[in-house]
């Protein structure tokens, strides 16, 4: 064995939630607060002193420990907030680790986004440079790879034109070609593969494989895309819950992803504590795949199903079941009403337990994590009974259409739309 | 690429104490420092149509109406000088001074899709956004020049190592101060808002409009103040008002050493977390 290029060792990542929480303070708020409060301002602060305070905190990454080879790719995957994005920000030294150790040896350059630091205003030519930057690059490296850098991204005649006139797609193309031609030993690539067109993401992955077989460059590449992994990597990281799930061969790793996902799916179906004294009060509620079989983690191309069961201690003849989908970012994707197979008309419901199976069609949810909210409700008049984020779904890609628009599909809708294309000439001429 | 051995090591722990180790950073960071300036001028200067002539305008137009409401018709003394020559070589070093100052304490906010994005030593963007200012500043010079030329001053002929010690100390008064401010506005993002009101406040209690002399016995009180130190010998060595005090100019120089260690200090005691809260 040679020296490893990376050596992680105990890397850990403490946050308290009021940074999680983001936004900011305002030194406005805090000033009123301690002046409407003196004394409990003084309290907080010496219990905060003397650490007996109950700090919110949750670590986003604990005991991480592996050893890099060199020339090694190696694919980073999990769940939202299982670490990945932390990890990466750590290594590049964006953010410090709260406890542990890394030894790197190499030069590191990291592509968390495309086009970092790219100014609208600027001429593609001075984007290149200002980019290259950012990114780590000399500029005696940038002169040298100039040419090179304008013909893969395809750009030479807008060379002159301010980028804030570019398609997006140049856009890209520019931004990723001058991150595609950074030398550095070491890589850390976090999800930017999802930009760009199909094509021009294969030529991009092709660059990388090519430099890495050539250099003996060691990458690292964060992905929700299995795809991209499977071709890439060799080796897979998986976390879960800030931990290492599974380290080694990418094959292996990655089935074991969506197997093991499957599985833990099932728990993940909830058992609701029924109040009684509410006139309809859920008891259960759960997803199954197309096979029947329990799970909270589906893919994109196959549709499921959302059962509730539910008791009823009043008889009603105006009430309406209702589940709502909102996804990662907090949006309510969609929602639908019993009412709605019964032309519109509340469902009269008698006492009893009840049980209630949605489908969701396939290729409508995009890959993401969502939340489910439940409600039995008087429309318009009373909540009788609702459960916000009751139940958590990944709905997971493996493959679809939409697939190659990764994560930047979601910058430009919230559902996806299987839908038929017609395409003829009109003319012969 | 050369291999494995004759690459240097990087480590990242949890909590790197303050050291030299900083600087040689820096240093070898010294050419994104030199991009950043780059692209912050081309961008304001690609922006207003009228281009250059901005840092010129900008200072020349408020020495205009200052000569005339506060030289001509307020009659403020003026040290037996000129009013205009001897407003605008106030205005000089406090532009330079206050934008700075302003400009460094918003930066790190600009820059924050680069900050959670790409690692660099966070230090090198409050000094390229002086660095900005700094172009400014000698373009604005031009001016001082013309019209000292038509008002008949010969600068004397110890400006040459007096006037880069005044730059130096209105650059860590800017910085250190700036350094300061942009820590703390990235956590109360509304330190901003409050900070114009206050440069303008600062604007009148530095001899910019008015001599310093007018004070009185009082002056020592100003003294604590560098930007007046700056002006006043700024005065003295270009237009002759008075002899170079350089009492003044070590006490102003000790100011702003002092202020810069703090605002470095403070700057990296909080910069790691930067990324974790902007």
């Amino acid at each position: 064995m040679h020296t490893p290029i990376i050596e992680i060792k105990g890397i850990g990542k403490k946050y308290n939630i009021t940074h999680q929480r983001g936004g900011y303070i305002a030194l406005r708020d805090v000033l009123a607060n301690i002046l409407k409060n003196p004394f409990g301002f003084l309290k907080h602060k010496v219990m905060q002193v003397a650490g007996l305070e109950t700090k919110e905190e949750f670590w986003a990454l604990r005991n991480i420990n592996i050893e890099i080879q060199k020339g090694d790719i190696i694919g980073i995957i999990g769940h939202n907030g299982a670490g990945k994005s932390t990890l990466l920000k750590i290594l590049t030294g964006i953010t410090p680790p709260t406890e542990g150790e890394i030894i790197m040896r190499g030069r590191v350059a990291s592509l968390l986004e495309v086009g970092t630091g790219f100014h609208p205003e600027l001429t593609g030519r001075e984007n290149i440079f200002l980019n290259g930057a950012i990114l780590g690059m000399t500029k005696k490296e940038i002169v040298k790879k100039f040419d090179e850098i304008i013909a893969f991204a395809g750009v030479e005649k807008f060379l002159d034109t301010p980028v804030k006139y570019y398609s997006s797609g140049m856009y890209v193309r520019l931004a990723f070609s001058v991150a595609a031609h950074m030398e550095p030993d070491i890589l850390l690539v976090d999800e930017v593969l999802a930009v760009g067109d199909a094509e021009f993401q294969k030529k991009c992955l092709g660059k990388m494989e090519e430099v890495t077989r050539k250099d003996g460059r060691t990458i690292f590449l964060v992905s929700h895309n299995m795809g991209a992994i499977k071709m890439l990597c060799q080796k897979t990281l998986w976390l879960e819950d800030g931990e290492i799930k599974e380290f080694g061969n990418t094959d292996t790793v990655t089935e074991n992803y969506l197997h093991g996902t499957e599985k833990e799916g099932e728990k993940r179906n909830r058992n609701i504590v029924p109040d009684s004294s509410k006139d309809i009060t859920f008891t259960k509620v759960w997803v199954t795949n197309m096979q029947n079989t329990p799970t909270t983690h589906i893919f994109v191309d196959e549709d499921f199903t959302i059962h509730t069961e539910f008791n009823v201690n009043k008889p009603m003849d105006t009430a309406e079941i209702s589940i709502f989908l909102r996804n990662s970012n907090g949006i309510n994707i969609t929602f639908t009403n019993l009412s709605d197979v019964f032309n519109q008309k509340p469902y009269s419901l008698k006492k009893g337990t009840y049980i209630t199976s949605t489908t969701i069609p396939k290729n409508f949810l995009m890959a993401d994590d969502y939340v489910v909210r439940l409600a039995a409700h008087e429309r318009g008049i009373r909540d009788i009974d609702a459960h916000e984020n009751i139940l958590r779904l990944s709905i997971i890609d493996n493959g679809s259409p939409m697939t190659h628009y990764g994560k930047a599909a979601r910058n430009l809708a919230l559902v996806l739309c299987n839908s038929t294309w017609n395409i003829a000439r009109k003319n012969n001429d | 690429m050369s291999g494995i051995k004759t690459m240097r090591e990087i480590i990242i722990k949890p909590k790197k104490t303050f050291s030299l180790e900083d600087f040689k950073e820096i240093w070898r960071y010294k050419e994104l420092l030199y991009f950043f300036t780059w692209r912050d001028f081309k961008v304001r200067y690609k922006q207003t149509a009228i281009g250059i002539l901005w840092a010129i305008f900008q200072p020349f137009m408020t020495m205009v109406v200052f000569s005339l409401f506060f030289g001509a018709l307020l009659k403020v003394p003026s040290d037996g000088i000129p009013y205009p020559i001897f407003v605008y070589t106030g205005l000089l070093f406090w532009q330079f001074f206050s934008s700075a100052l302003s400009e460094t304490s918003n930066v790190l906010i600009a820059n924050q899709t680069i900050i959670t994005k790409v690692y660099f030593p966070r230090l090198i963007l409050p000094f390229s956004a002086v660095a900005t200012k700094f172009v400014d500043f000698g373009i604005a010079a031009l001016i001082l020049g013309g019209m000292m030329f038509y008002y008949g001053f010969t600068p004397e002929l110890s400006s040459i190592i007096v006037l880069p010690i005044l730059l130096i100390i209105t650059f860590m008064a800017a910085v250190g101060g700036g350094l300061f401010l942009s820590a703390i506005n990235v956590k109360y993002r509304d330190v901003r808002f409050v900070l114009p009101f206050f440069i303008q406040l600062l604007l009148f209690v530095t001899p910019v409009i008015y001599p310093a002399s007018i004070a009185g016995k009082y002056s020592w009180i100003l003294a604590m103040n560098p930007m007046m130190g700056v002006i006043q010998n700024a005065r003295a060595v270009l237009l002759g008002t008075a002899p170079i005090n350089w009492i003044l100019i070590g006490i102003s120089f000790l100011v702003c050493l002092i202020l810069l260690v703090i605002g470095i200090i403070y700057f990296k005691k909080v910069e790691r977390y930067f990324a974790d809260i902007i």
